[in-house]
């Protein structure tokens, strides 16, 4: 039986209860939260982020931290798209994604192998391969917003269904992209739950030491979770510039933070060991709500970072005030015990 | 008499294992004599020192309230955006007060208290990110990107993103000042920051308090330091030293927007790993971070005489340089332990 204390000391249920508090606040104040067309431009606009933050959730549960994958997501999709470009190519948009996903795993491996071999720090190392990269693109490759090749145009039109909005006059499409969120979250689902790989991330996250001597490899899980970090980030870069039909080098640079914050809003605790997808999703989705729907109860756009910074630190506040609370109650009835 | 003797052991070890700052000077030279020979006519000329010294203070300073934060084993990434909002609040107040065209002699009290007003935020902004961490026990990382997007949200916010020009003309022209026609009053701060924040480290209670929390603060609790006011201190002094930059920004750019410096955050990290001081704390000195400013400096000002090179290049080249450094103190350290080892097993 799942009693009442159980669940409110996990983060999900405060999580969703300010979803829910935000968006009846907005439907009263505006009354076009729950149309269709604003849900579904909402979904389209997490899709992006979410797909980030599985990586990023993987990534700080194992107790490190990366802020290099919009980076890496950057230099992959506009170095395919300039390579498909300059191929003249016409076929499917999967070899898009493929040669994306391939050149996020390169960026991401050398993420992995100072990271797991080297033992450097998470967030020095994720700073200086983001520097890296984005010099490159711009540097090297003198990067601006450019076309995409028909494979991607031709994906960016695939749509799953409309919504319209009878009052407003208002449609939105729902972009076949979801679908890729989709698949994702189900295989770092099962990845998470069901493998043995998945469960070395918690123990790593947990506490390494104890993860190494229980015959975890240690270097090998980091090795892969940063390869899986920059597969993800590159296949990100693809659905983004497909959704906006131009590759513009510089659209997702700046999202790590949020999407950090949107992950430790989730409930995955920053030093590691702990978090969950649905959490992970929620926090996405709650961010996502607070950037794009402030405008509808008259908060102009200029104000939208406070409430950013604001859920960042109350967020990571509560969580951090549930662990100090938890471990001191834990300590009390060991004194109780003995 | 023990206190002070533990205080000066700890000062003996750290300056004993620290072949960084060497390091450090050998790669000065270097970058200094290659730039004279690639660019003899532009580069080690009496224009281009001037300008690199009008350049560095304001980058230079956040290096160290970053590098006190580290020093502690934590991090501030509010830095920008605390000294944007304090030179913006510094900025609305002169722009909403200060009469047109009046006389300097009136202005002078306008600009004492814009300072003092620009300050006080600077030192608030760091008791808030200070408090946040010291008391709630948030990780420092995540605070100070929660505080660096409320700083600058607010800042985005009392100026709708607009640039707060329109500056009393005396600002700008004190803040410009030369000494000598050559030494800018910014370079003076810089120094005078550097200098009084170096002594505080290596000659103060506080100094080695800071770097005995920052190597382990379960051992320093149990010593009976007060790590919740060590930390505070510290993120105050942080915020400090960030509105002074955010001052000296205003008086280069004669105005001040809420996005001024957006690149220093990544850059000012670089520059205290390059200067040797510990991401995970306890080392490190302020001599160190001065001459990784003098070496990032010397590089970009370098490579700007190049017109072939893209500007975009520093970042590869700072990302790389960054990663190198972090490469080799491994191996160095790696070497150190190998050589431990083998020297107590014989």
């Amino acid at each position: 039986m799942i009693s009442l204390g159980r669940i409110s000391k996990r983060s999900e249920p405060y999580v969703l209860a300010a979803i829910i508090l935000l968006s009846l606040l907005i439907q009263a104040r505006s009354g076009q939260f729950f149309s269709g067309n604003n849900l579904v431009d909402l979904a389209r606009s997490l899709i992006v982020p979410a797909l980030f933050s599985v990586g990023c959730m993987m990534v700080i549960v194992s107790g490190g931290i990366d802020v290099s994958f919009p980076a890496i997501a950057s230099l992959a999709m506009y170095v395919t798209d300039k390579i498909l470009l300059a191929s003249n190519y016409s076929g499917n948009v999967i070899l898009a994604y493929a040669i994306s996903a391939g050149l996020g795993l390169l960026m991401g491996a050398l993420n992995g192998f100072l990271i797991g071999f080297l033992r450097l720090p998470t967030l020095v190392v994720t700073l200086g391969t983001s520097s890296l990269y984005t010099g490159l693109m711009f540097g090297a490759f003198s990067a601006s917003a450019s076309d995409v090749p028909p494979a991607i145009a031709r994906h960016g039109k695939e749509i799953l269904f409309t919504a319209t909005n009878p009052t407003m006059g208002l449609t939105s499409n729902m972009p076949s992209q979801i679908l890729i969120l989709i698949a994702v979250l189900i295989l770092a689902f099962l990845l998470l739950r069901y493998t043995m790989l998945g469960r070395g991330i918690y123990a790593i996250g947990g506490d390494e030491t104890a993860a190494e001597r229980a015959g975890f490899n240690v270097r090998g899980i980091k090795m892969f979770l940063y390869c899986f970090v920059g597969v993800l980030a590159g296949i990100t870069g693809i659905a983004r510039i497909s959704m906006m039909t131009y590759a513009d080098p510089s659209t997702m640079l700046g999202m790590e933070m949020t999407v950090i914050a949107a992950v430790v809003l989730g409930g995955t605790r920053v030093t590691g060991g702990m978090g969950s997808l649905t959490g992970t999703i929620l926090g996405v989705a709650l961010m996502t709500i607070l950037s794009n729907s402030l405008i509808l109860i008259g908060i102009p756009t200029y104000w939208t970072r406070v409430f950013t910074g604001a859920v960042i630190i109350i967020g990571t506040g509560v969580t951090a005030h549930q662990t100090i609370a938890t471990r001191r109650r834990r300590a009390q009835s060991q004194k109780a015990a003995a | 008499m023990t206190t002070t003797k533990t205080a000066a052991t700890v000062r003996g070890v750290r300056s004993a294992r620290d072949p960084n700052l060497l390091r450090l000077l050998v790669m000065l030279v270097f970058v200094f004599v290659l730039m004279t020979v690639l660019r003899p006519n532009q580069f080690a000329t009496i224009a281009s020192f001037n300008s690199m010294m009008r350049q560095f203070p304001e980058y230079g300073i956040m290096s160290i309230g970053i590098s006190l934060a580290m020093i502690t084993g934590g991090i501030d990434l509010g830095v920008v955006g605390t000294a944007n909002l304090s030179a913006i609040v510094a900025a609305k107040f002169l722009i909403g007060t200060v009469p047109r065209g009046a006389p300097p002699a009136q202005v002078v009290p306008y600009l004492i208290i814009a300072v003092l007003l620009s300050l006080s935020v600077g030192l608030a902004c760091g008791t808030i990110a200070g408090t946040l961490i010291s008391r709630f026990n948030i990780p420092a990382i995540l605070a100070t990107l929660g505080t660096q997007q409320l700083f600058t949200g607010i800042a985005i916010g009392i100026t709708n993103g607009r640039p707060q020009s329109g500056l009393p003309l005396l600002y700008s022209r004190i803040g410009n000042t030369e000494f000598f026609r050559f030494v800018p009053l910014s370079f003076m701060i810089f120094f005078i920051v550097a200098v009084s924040v170096g002594i505080m480290l290596s000659r103060t209670r506080f100094g080695t308090f800071m770097y005995m929390m920052g190597t382990n603060p379960r051992a320093a609790r149990y010593a009976g330091l007060n790590n919740t006011s060590i930390i505070l201190r510290t993120y105050m002094i942080s915020g400090l030293l960030s509105s002074v930059a955010g001052l000296i920004m205003m008086a280069r750019a004669n105005s001040a927007k809420a996005d001024y410096g957006a690149p220093y955050t990544l850059q000012c990290v670089l520059i205290a790993v390059l200067g040797g001081i510990d991401p995970n704390g306890g080392f490190g000195t302020i001599g160190g971070v001065t001459m990784a400013i003098l070496i990032l400096q010397f590089l970009s000002s370098g490579l700007n005489m190049f017109n072939n090179i893209s500007n975009f290049y520093r970042d590869v080249i700072w990302g790389g340089v960054l990663i190198l450094v972090l490469v080799f103190n491994k191996l160095l350290s790696w070497r150190e332990e190998r050589r431990a080892v083998r020297k107590s097993m014989n």
